[in-house]
This record gives structure tokens, sequence and C-alpha cells, in this order.
């Protein structure tokens, strides 16, 4: 899977579940900071990547993801 | 020298059931007779036993709740927040210009957000552990609703819920009425809200053989006192009111409902679902709101019965009006709300007070619709079929609502007179 199908599908799911705008969703942008998740939000968005790509997102990670960037390397490391 | 009581208003309505989103529409279609009770498409598909129920069909959370709150509140919290909104908005009252440690939330609770449980449940059971939400003990949990009010409005007093089945929001209005006049607080946003229509809830009330089958006949299965009832039929929706300290009520200019005058409360000590065969605790309750509010027992005009349609709520209900009144029972005008809009449970107690309010307000009574067969044990004016405006006007109400368990509970409204 390219990286920009990833990208736009992380960027999907942060749309639908914390109704940000599509210009809010950049790289760099950090999900508690700059788009308004708190830490169930941030469990929600990753459980449904999890099932979106089927990948395993180890507990200990969590705190690794704080970028959408973040988010779409480490997918994109599982899947590669 | 004794301390005056302070005194208790009314002061601002939402609610939201399967007559409207609007409290002069539920009004009028509640004088009309008009039933909001059909058939649900979803526990047909269920292979329900019993398919008719009391929906709120075409609600938007959009409308009253932002984004991000509609996906992680269960339809019980929407509903509340929906009428807490409107509420305030009918209020026009800015949270903001009073001391929020001085305004509080009180809230019944049946059941609780059992379609977030249900939905978690049969993922945690399909998919395992690692796929249930976590936003699943926020969206089930019974607090919450009052908890989410609180936090949408910034009111910083308690945030408080009561549990006792079918009479919990009564009980929760009662007891923010109980704390406004005792001066603990000046402000609260009180009532309840259900949402429980699902095929799994139908089920086990049907299995107590406590719902309507009349499958067939919708808008008559709800019939409260006639000979021919033969359950409840359930419903959702939810309702709020704005009690308020009458003093800070009038300097704002607020609009009057009515006053809050008593409240009676008790268990019976009996059985877990059966009322007390001579109704003691039904009796008692009525008595001590009565008490409660200064007045005697001529003085009520009118009941907003609990009025279920089950065989047995109506009778025993009955007998307890008869028991107290004695003659004056045949010269109150009685009617139930859940004839149209069937049993909110949790929510009941809100929703058929902000009927009774409004019948205060305006002067008129809702009827008991479908009551045409007379039966002999249910022999009082149940308002039957049409709405009527009586001649000397309705000064004061009771509103009954009791639970499962044996919780009863009963408050005294009154016209408001300065």
């Amino acid at each position: 899977m390219e990286r920009i199908e990833i990208f736009n599908a992380v960027k999907q799911v942060v749309i639908e579940r914390l109704g940000v705008s599509e210009d809010q969703v950049v790289e760099e942008a950090e999900f508690v900071k700059d788009l308004g998740a708190d830490s169930l939000y941030l469990v929600d968005i990753v459980m449904e990547l999890e099932e979106k790509f089927k990948v395993r997102v180890e507990d200990s990670d969590f705190e690794k993801l704080k970028t959408i960037k973040n988010a779409v390397d480490y997918i994109f490391q599982k899947l590669g | 020298m004794k301390k005056l009581k302070r005194r208790v208003v009314v002061t601002g309505i939402g609610v939201i059931t399967s007559l409207g989103k609007d409290k002069n529409i539920f009004f009028d279609y509640l004088l009309q007779g008009k039933s909001g009770i059909s058939e649900i498409p979803h526990l047909r598909e269920a292979g329900c036993p019993v398919i008719i129920g009391s929906a709120v069909t075409d609600f938007v959370p959009l409308n009253y709740l932002d984004f991000k709150e509609v996906r992680i509140c269960d339809r019980i919290t929407q509903f509340t927040l929906a009428c807490a909104g409107l509420a305030l908005q009918d209020s026009r009252l800015e949270i903001k210009s009073l001391d929020p440690y001085r305004v509080g939330v009180y809230l019944g609770a049946g059941i609780g957000g059992i379609l977030s449980f249900e939905e978690q449940y049969t993922r945690y059971l399909k998919d395992g552990s690692s796929r249930v939400s976590p936003f699943t003990v926020t969206m089930m949990i019974p607090n919450i609703s009052s908890a989410w009010v609180s936090l949408k409005h910034s009111i910083k007093g308690p945030a408080l819920t009561i549990s006792t089945a079918c009479a919990a929001s009564l009980n929760a209005i009662g007891e923010a009425f109980k704390l406004i006049r005792e001066g603990s607080l000046d402000l609260v946003l009180t009532g309840g809200a259900e949402a429980s229509l699902t095929p799994f809830v139908v089920s086990a009330f049907n299995n107590m053989k406590a719902l309507s089958t009349r499958n067939l006949e919708p808008a008559r299965a709800s019939r409260p006192f006639d000979r021919e009832r033969d359950g409840f039929v359930m419903g959702e929706g939810g309702g709020i009111l704005v009690l308020e300290e009458l003093n800070q009520a009038l300097n704002r200019g607020a609009t009057l409902y009515a006053e809050v005058a008593g409240y009676g409360t008790n268990s019976d000590a009996y059985h877990i679902t059966a009322p007390h065969q001579e109704g003691e605790g039904a009796i008692r309750a009525m008595q001590d709101a009565v008490k409660d509010a200064g007045l005697s027992l001529e003085d009520i005009d009118y009941i907003n019965a609990h009025g279920t349609s089950t065989p047995l709520n109506d009778r025993i209900e009955t007998l307890a009006i008869k028991k107290l009144f004695g003659e004056h029972a045949y010269k109150l005008k009685i009617s139930s709300t859940k004839s149209m809009i069937g049993h909110l449970l949790g929510g009941a107690g809100a929703v058929e007070s902000i009927a009774t309010v409004l019948s205060l307000y305006n002067g008129i009574l809702h009827p008991t619709m479908n009551y045409e067969v007379p039966d002999p044990e249910c022999d009082l004016d149940y308002v039957p079929n049409v709405a009527i405006k009586p001649a000397g006007g309705i000064e004061v109400a009771l509103k009954n609502a009791f639970g499962f368990g044996g919780h009863n509970a009963v408050l005294v409204y009154k016209k408001f007179h300065s």
C-alpha cells in the first residue's frame, strides 16, 4: 500500500471521529494539541485504524503516536 | 421566629417525545388526543412478540449536540442534552450570570445507556475484548447524563442521579425541589429521559407480562383505566424542567409556568414489582405531598395519574385515590398522559410533569385516550377521550409516579399566584 493511501485513510478516520476540517489534518498535526482528541478519542481512533488496516498497535506504542505523521509511518512500517 | 420556606417555580421546559420536540406542539397534540404509538420496524424485524412502541422518529442529535459529543453519547444522553438545551432556551436564562455552585442538575435514570451496552456487548462477543469501545463505560453508566448537562453548561453544583425505575424522574424533581426550598441551591435542571426501545429490553418487559400485546392496533394499545387494558406501551424521549427559587425568577422576569408546592415519597416494602394491594404506599405518598404543600385534600382539582394501562396499576391507583380522597375522589379530574405517548420509564415523571404544568398554565386538561369500556373498579372521572377546560379553572394538581421496587413519588404543582 502506498503511503499516501494510508495518509488519506487516517485523515478520513480523524475527520469522522473528531469532526475537524480537512485542512486541519496535516502531517504535523498533533492528535491532542491540534485536533482536539483526548486519550479516549485516541484509543477510539487507533482501534478504527487497527480494524481498517488489520494491524495491531501495541499498548506500549501508543505514546509514539503523537502526530498524524507518526500514525501514518507506524502503519506503513507494520504493513511493510 | 420560624424561617419562611423558600418558594420554587418552574421557569423553563424542554420536552422530546413521539409527539414532537416542541413543548407547545407536544401539549397541543395531547389536547387533540393524538397518539404517538406505532409499529416499530426494528422490533418486527427482530421477531419480537411486541412490535409497538412510542418512538422519537426524526431526532437529529446534531441539532442539539456538537459533532464530537454525538458519537460518544448514548441516545438517552442525547435526549437529555437536547431537552436541557431546549429548557434553558425556554427559560431565557444565562447560566453564566449565576454562581455556578448554586446551580445543580438532578436527573432520574430508569435503565441508562442500554443501547450502547447492547452494541458494545455484541461487539465483545463477536470480535473480542480489543474491539470494545473506550467510550463504553461513559456511554452506559446511569449518572452520565447528569454529568454531561453539568459539563455542557458549566454547572458546578451537584449533578445527581436518582434511580427508582418508573418513579425516577419524579423523584429527581422532588429532591431538586427540596434542595431549592431548603436553600442549598437556587436553580436546578431536573427531569429525565429513556431510550430503551430495543428488542432485548422489550422482550424482558414482555416476559414480565407488563406490556400490551395489541400489535395490530398501536394507537389503541395504551388504554389506562379502560376495562380492556392489557399492559403498558414502551416509549422513549425525555423532559427537563428548570426549577428556580421564586425571588430570583421574579427578579429576572421569568415565565412562571407553575409552582412546585409539595412532595411525598416512600416505599411499599411489599413486593418487588406488584403495588401494595391496598395502595398503602401510594395513599401515604399522596397524603404527604398534599400536607407538605400546606393544602387540604379538597384543594386538589386534578391528578395526572401514573396510569400505565396495566391491569394492576390502574386498579390499585384508583383504589388509592378513592380511599384517600373519599367523596372528593369523584369530583377530581384524572388523566393519563401515557394513553398517548406510552410509558417513558425513567423519563415518565418528567414528561408527565411537563404535561401537568402546561395544564395548569393553560387551564386545560388533556384526555385519557382509549377509555371506552368502563371498568367497575376504575369508576372515576378520567377525562375520557376529549380535553376539557374546567369552568372553575385548575388551581392544584397532583402528579403520581410508582416504580418497580415499590417506589412511590407524588408531587403537588400549583398555578402560580403571588
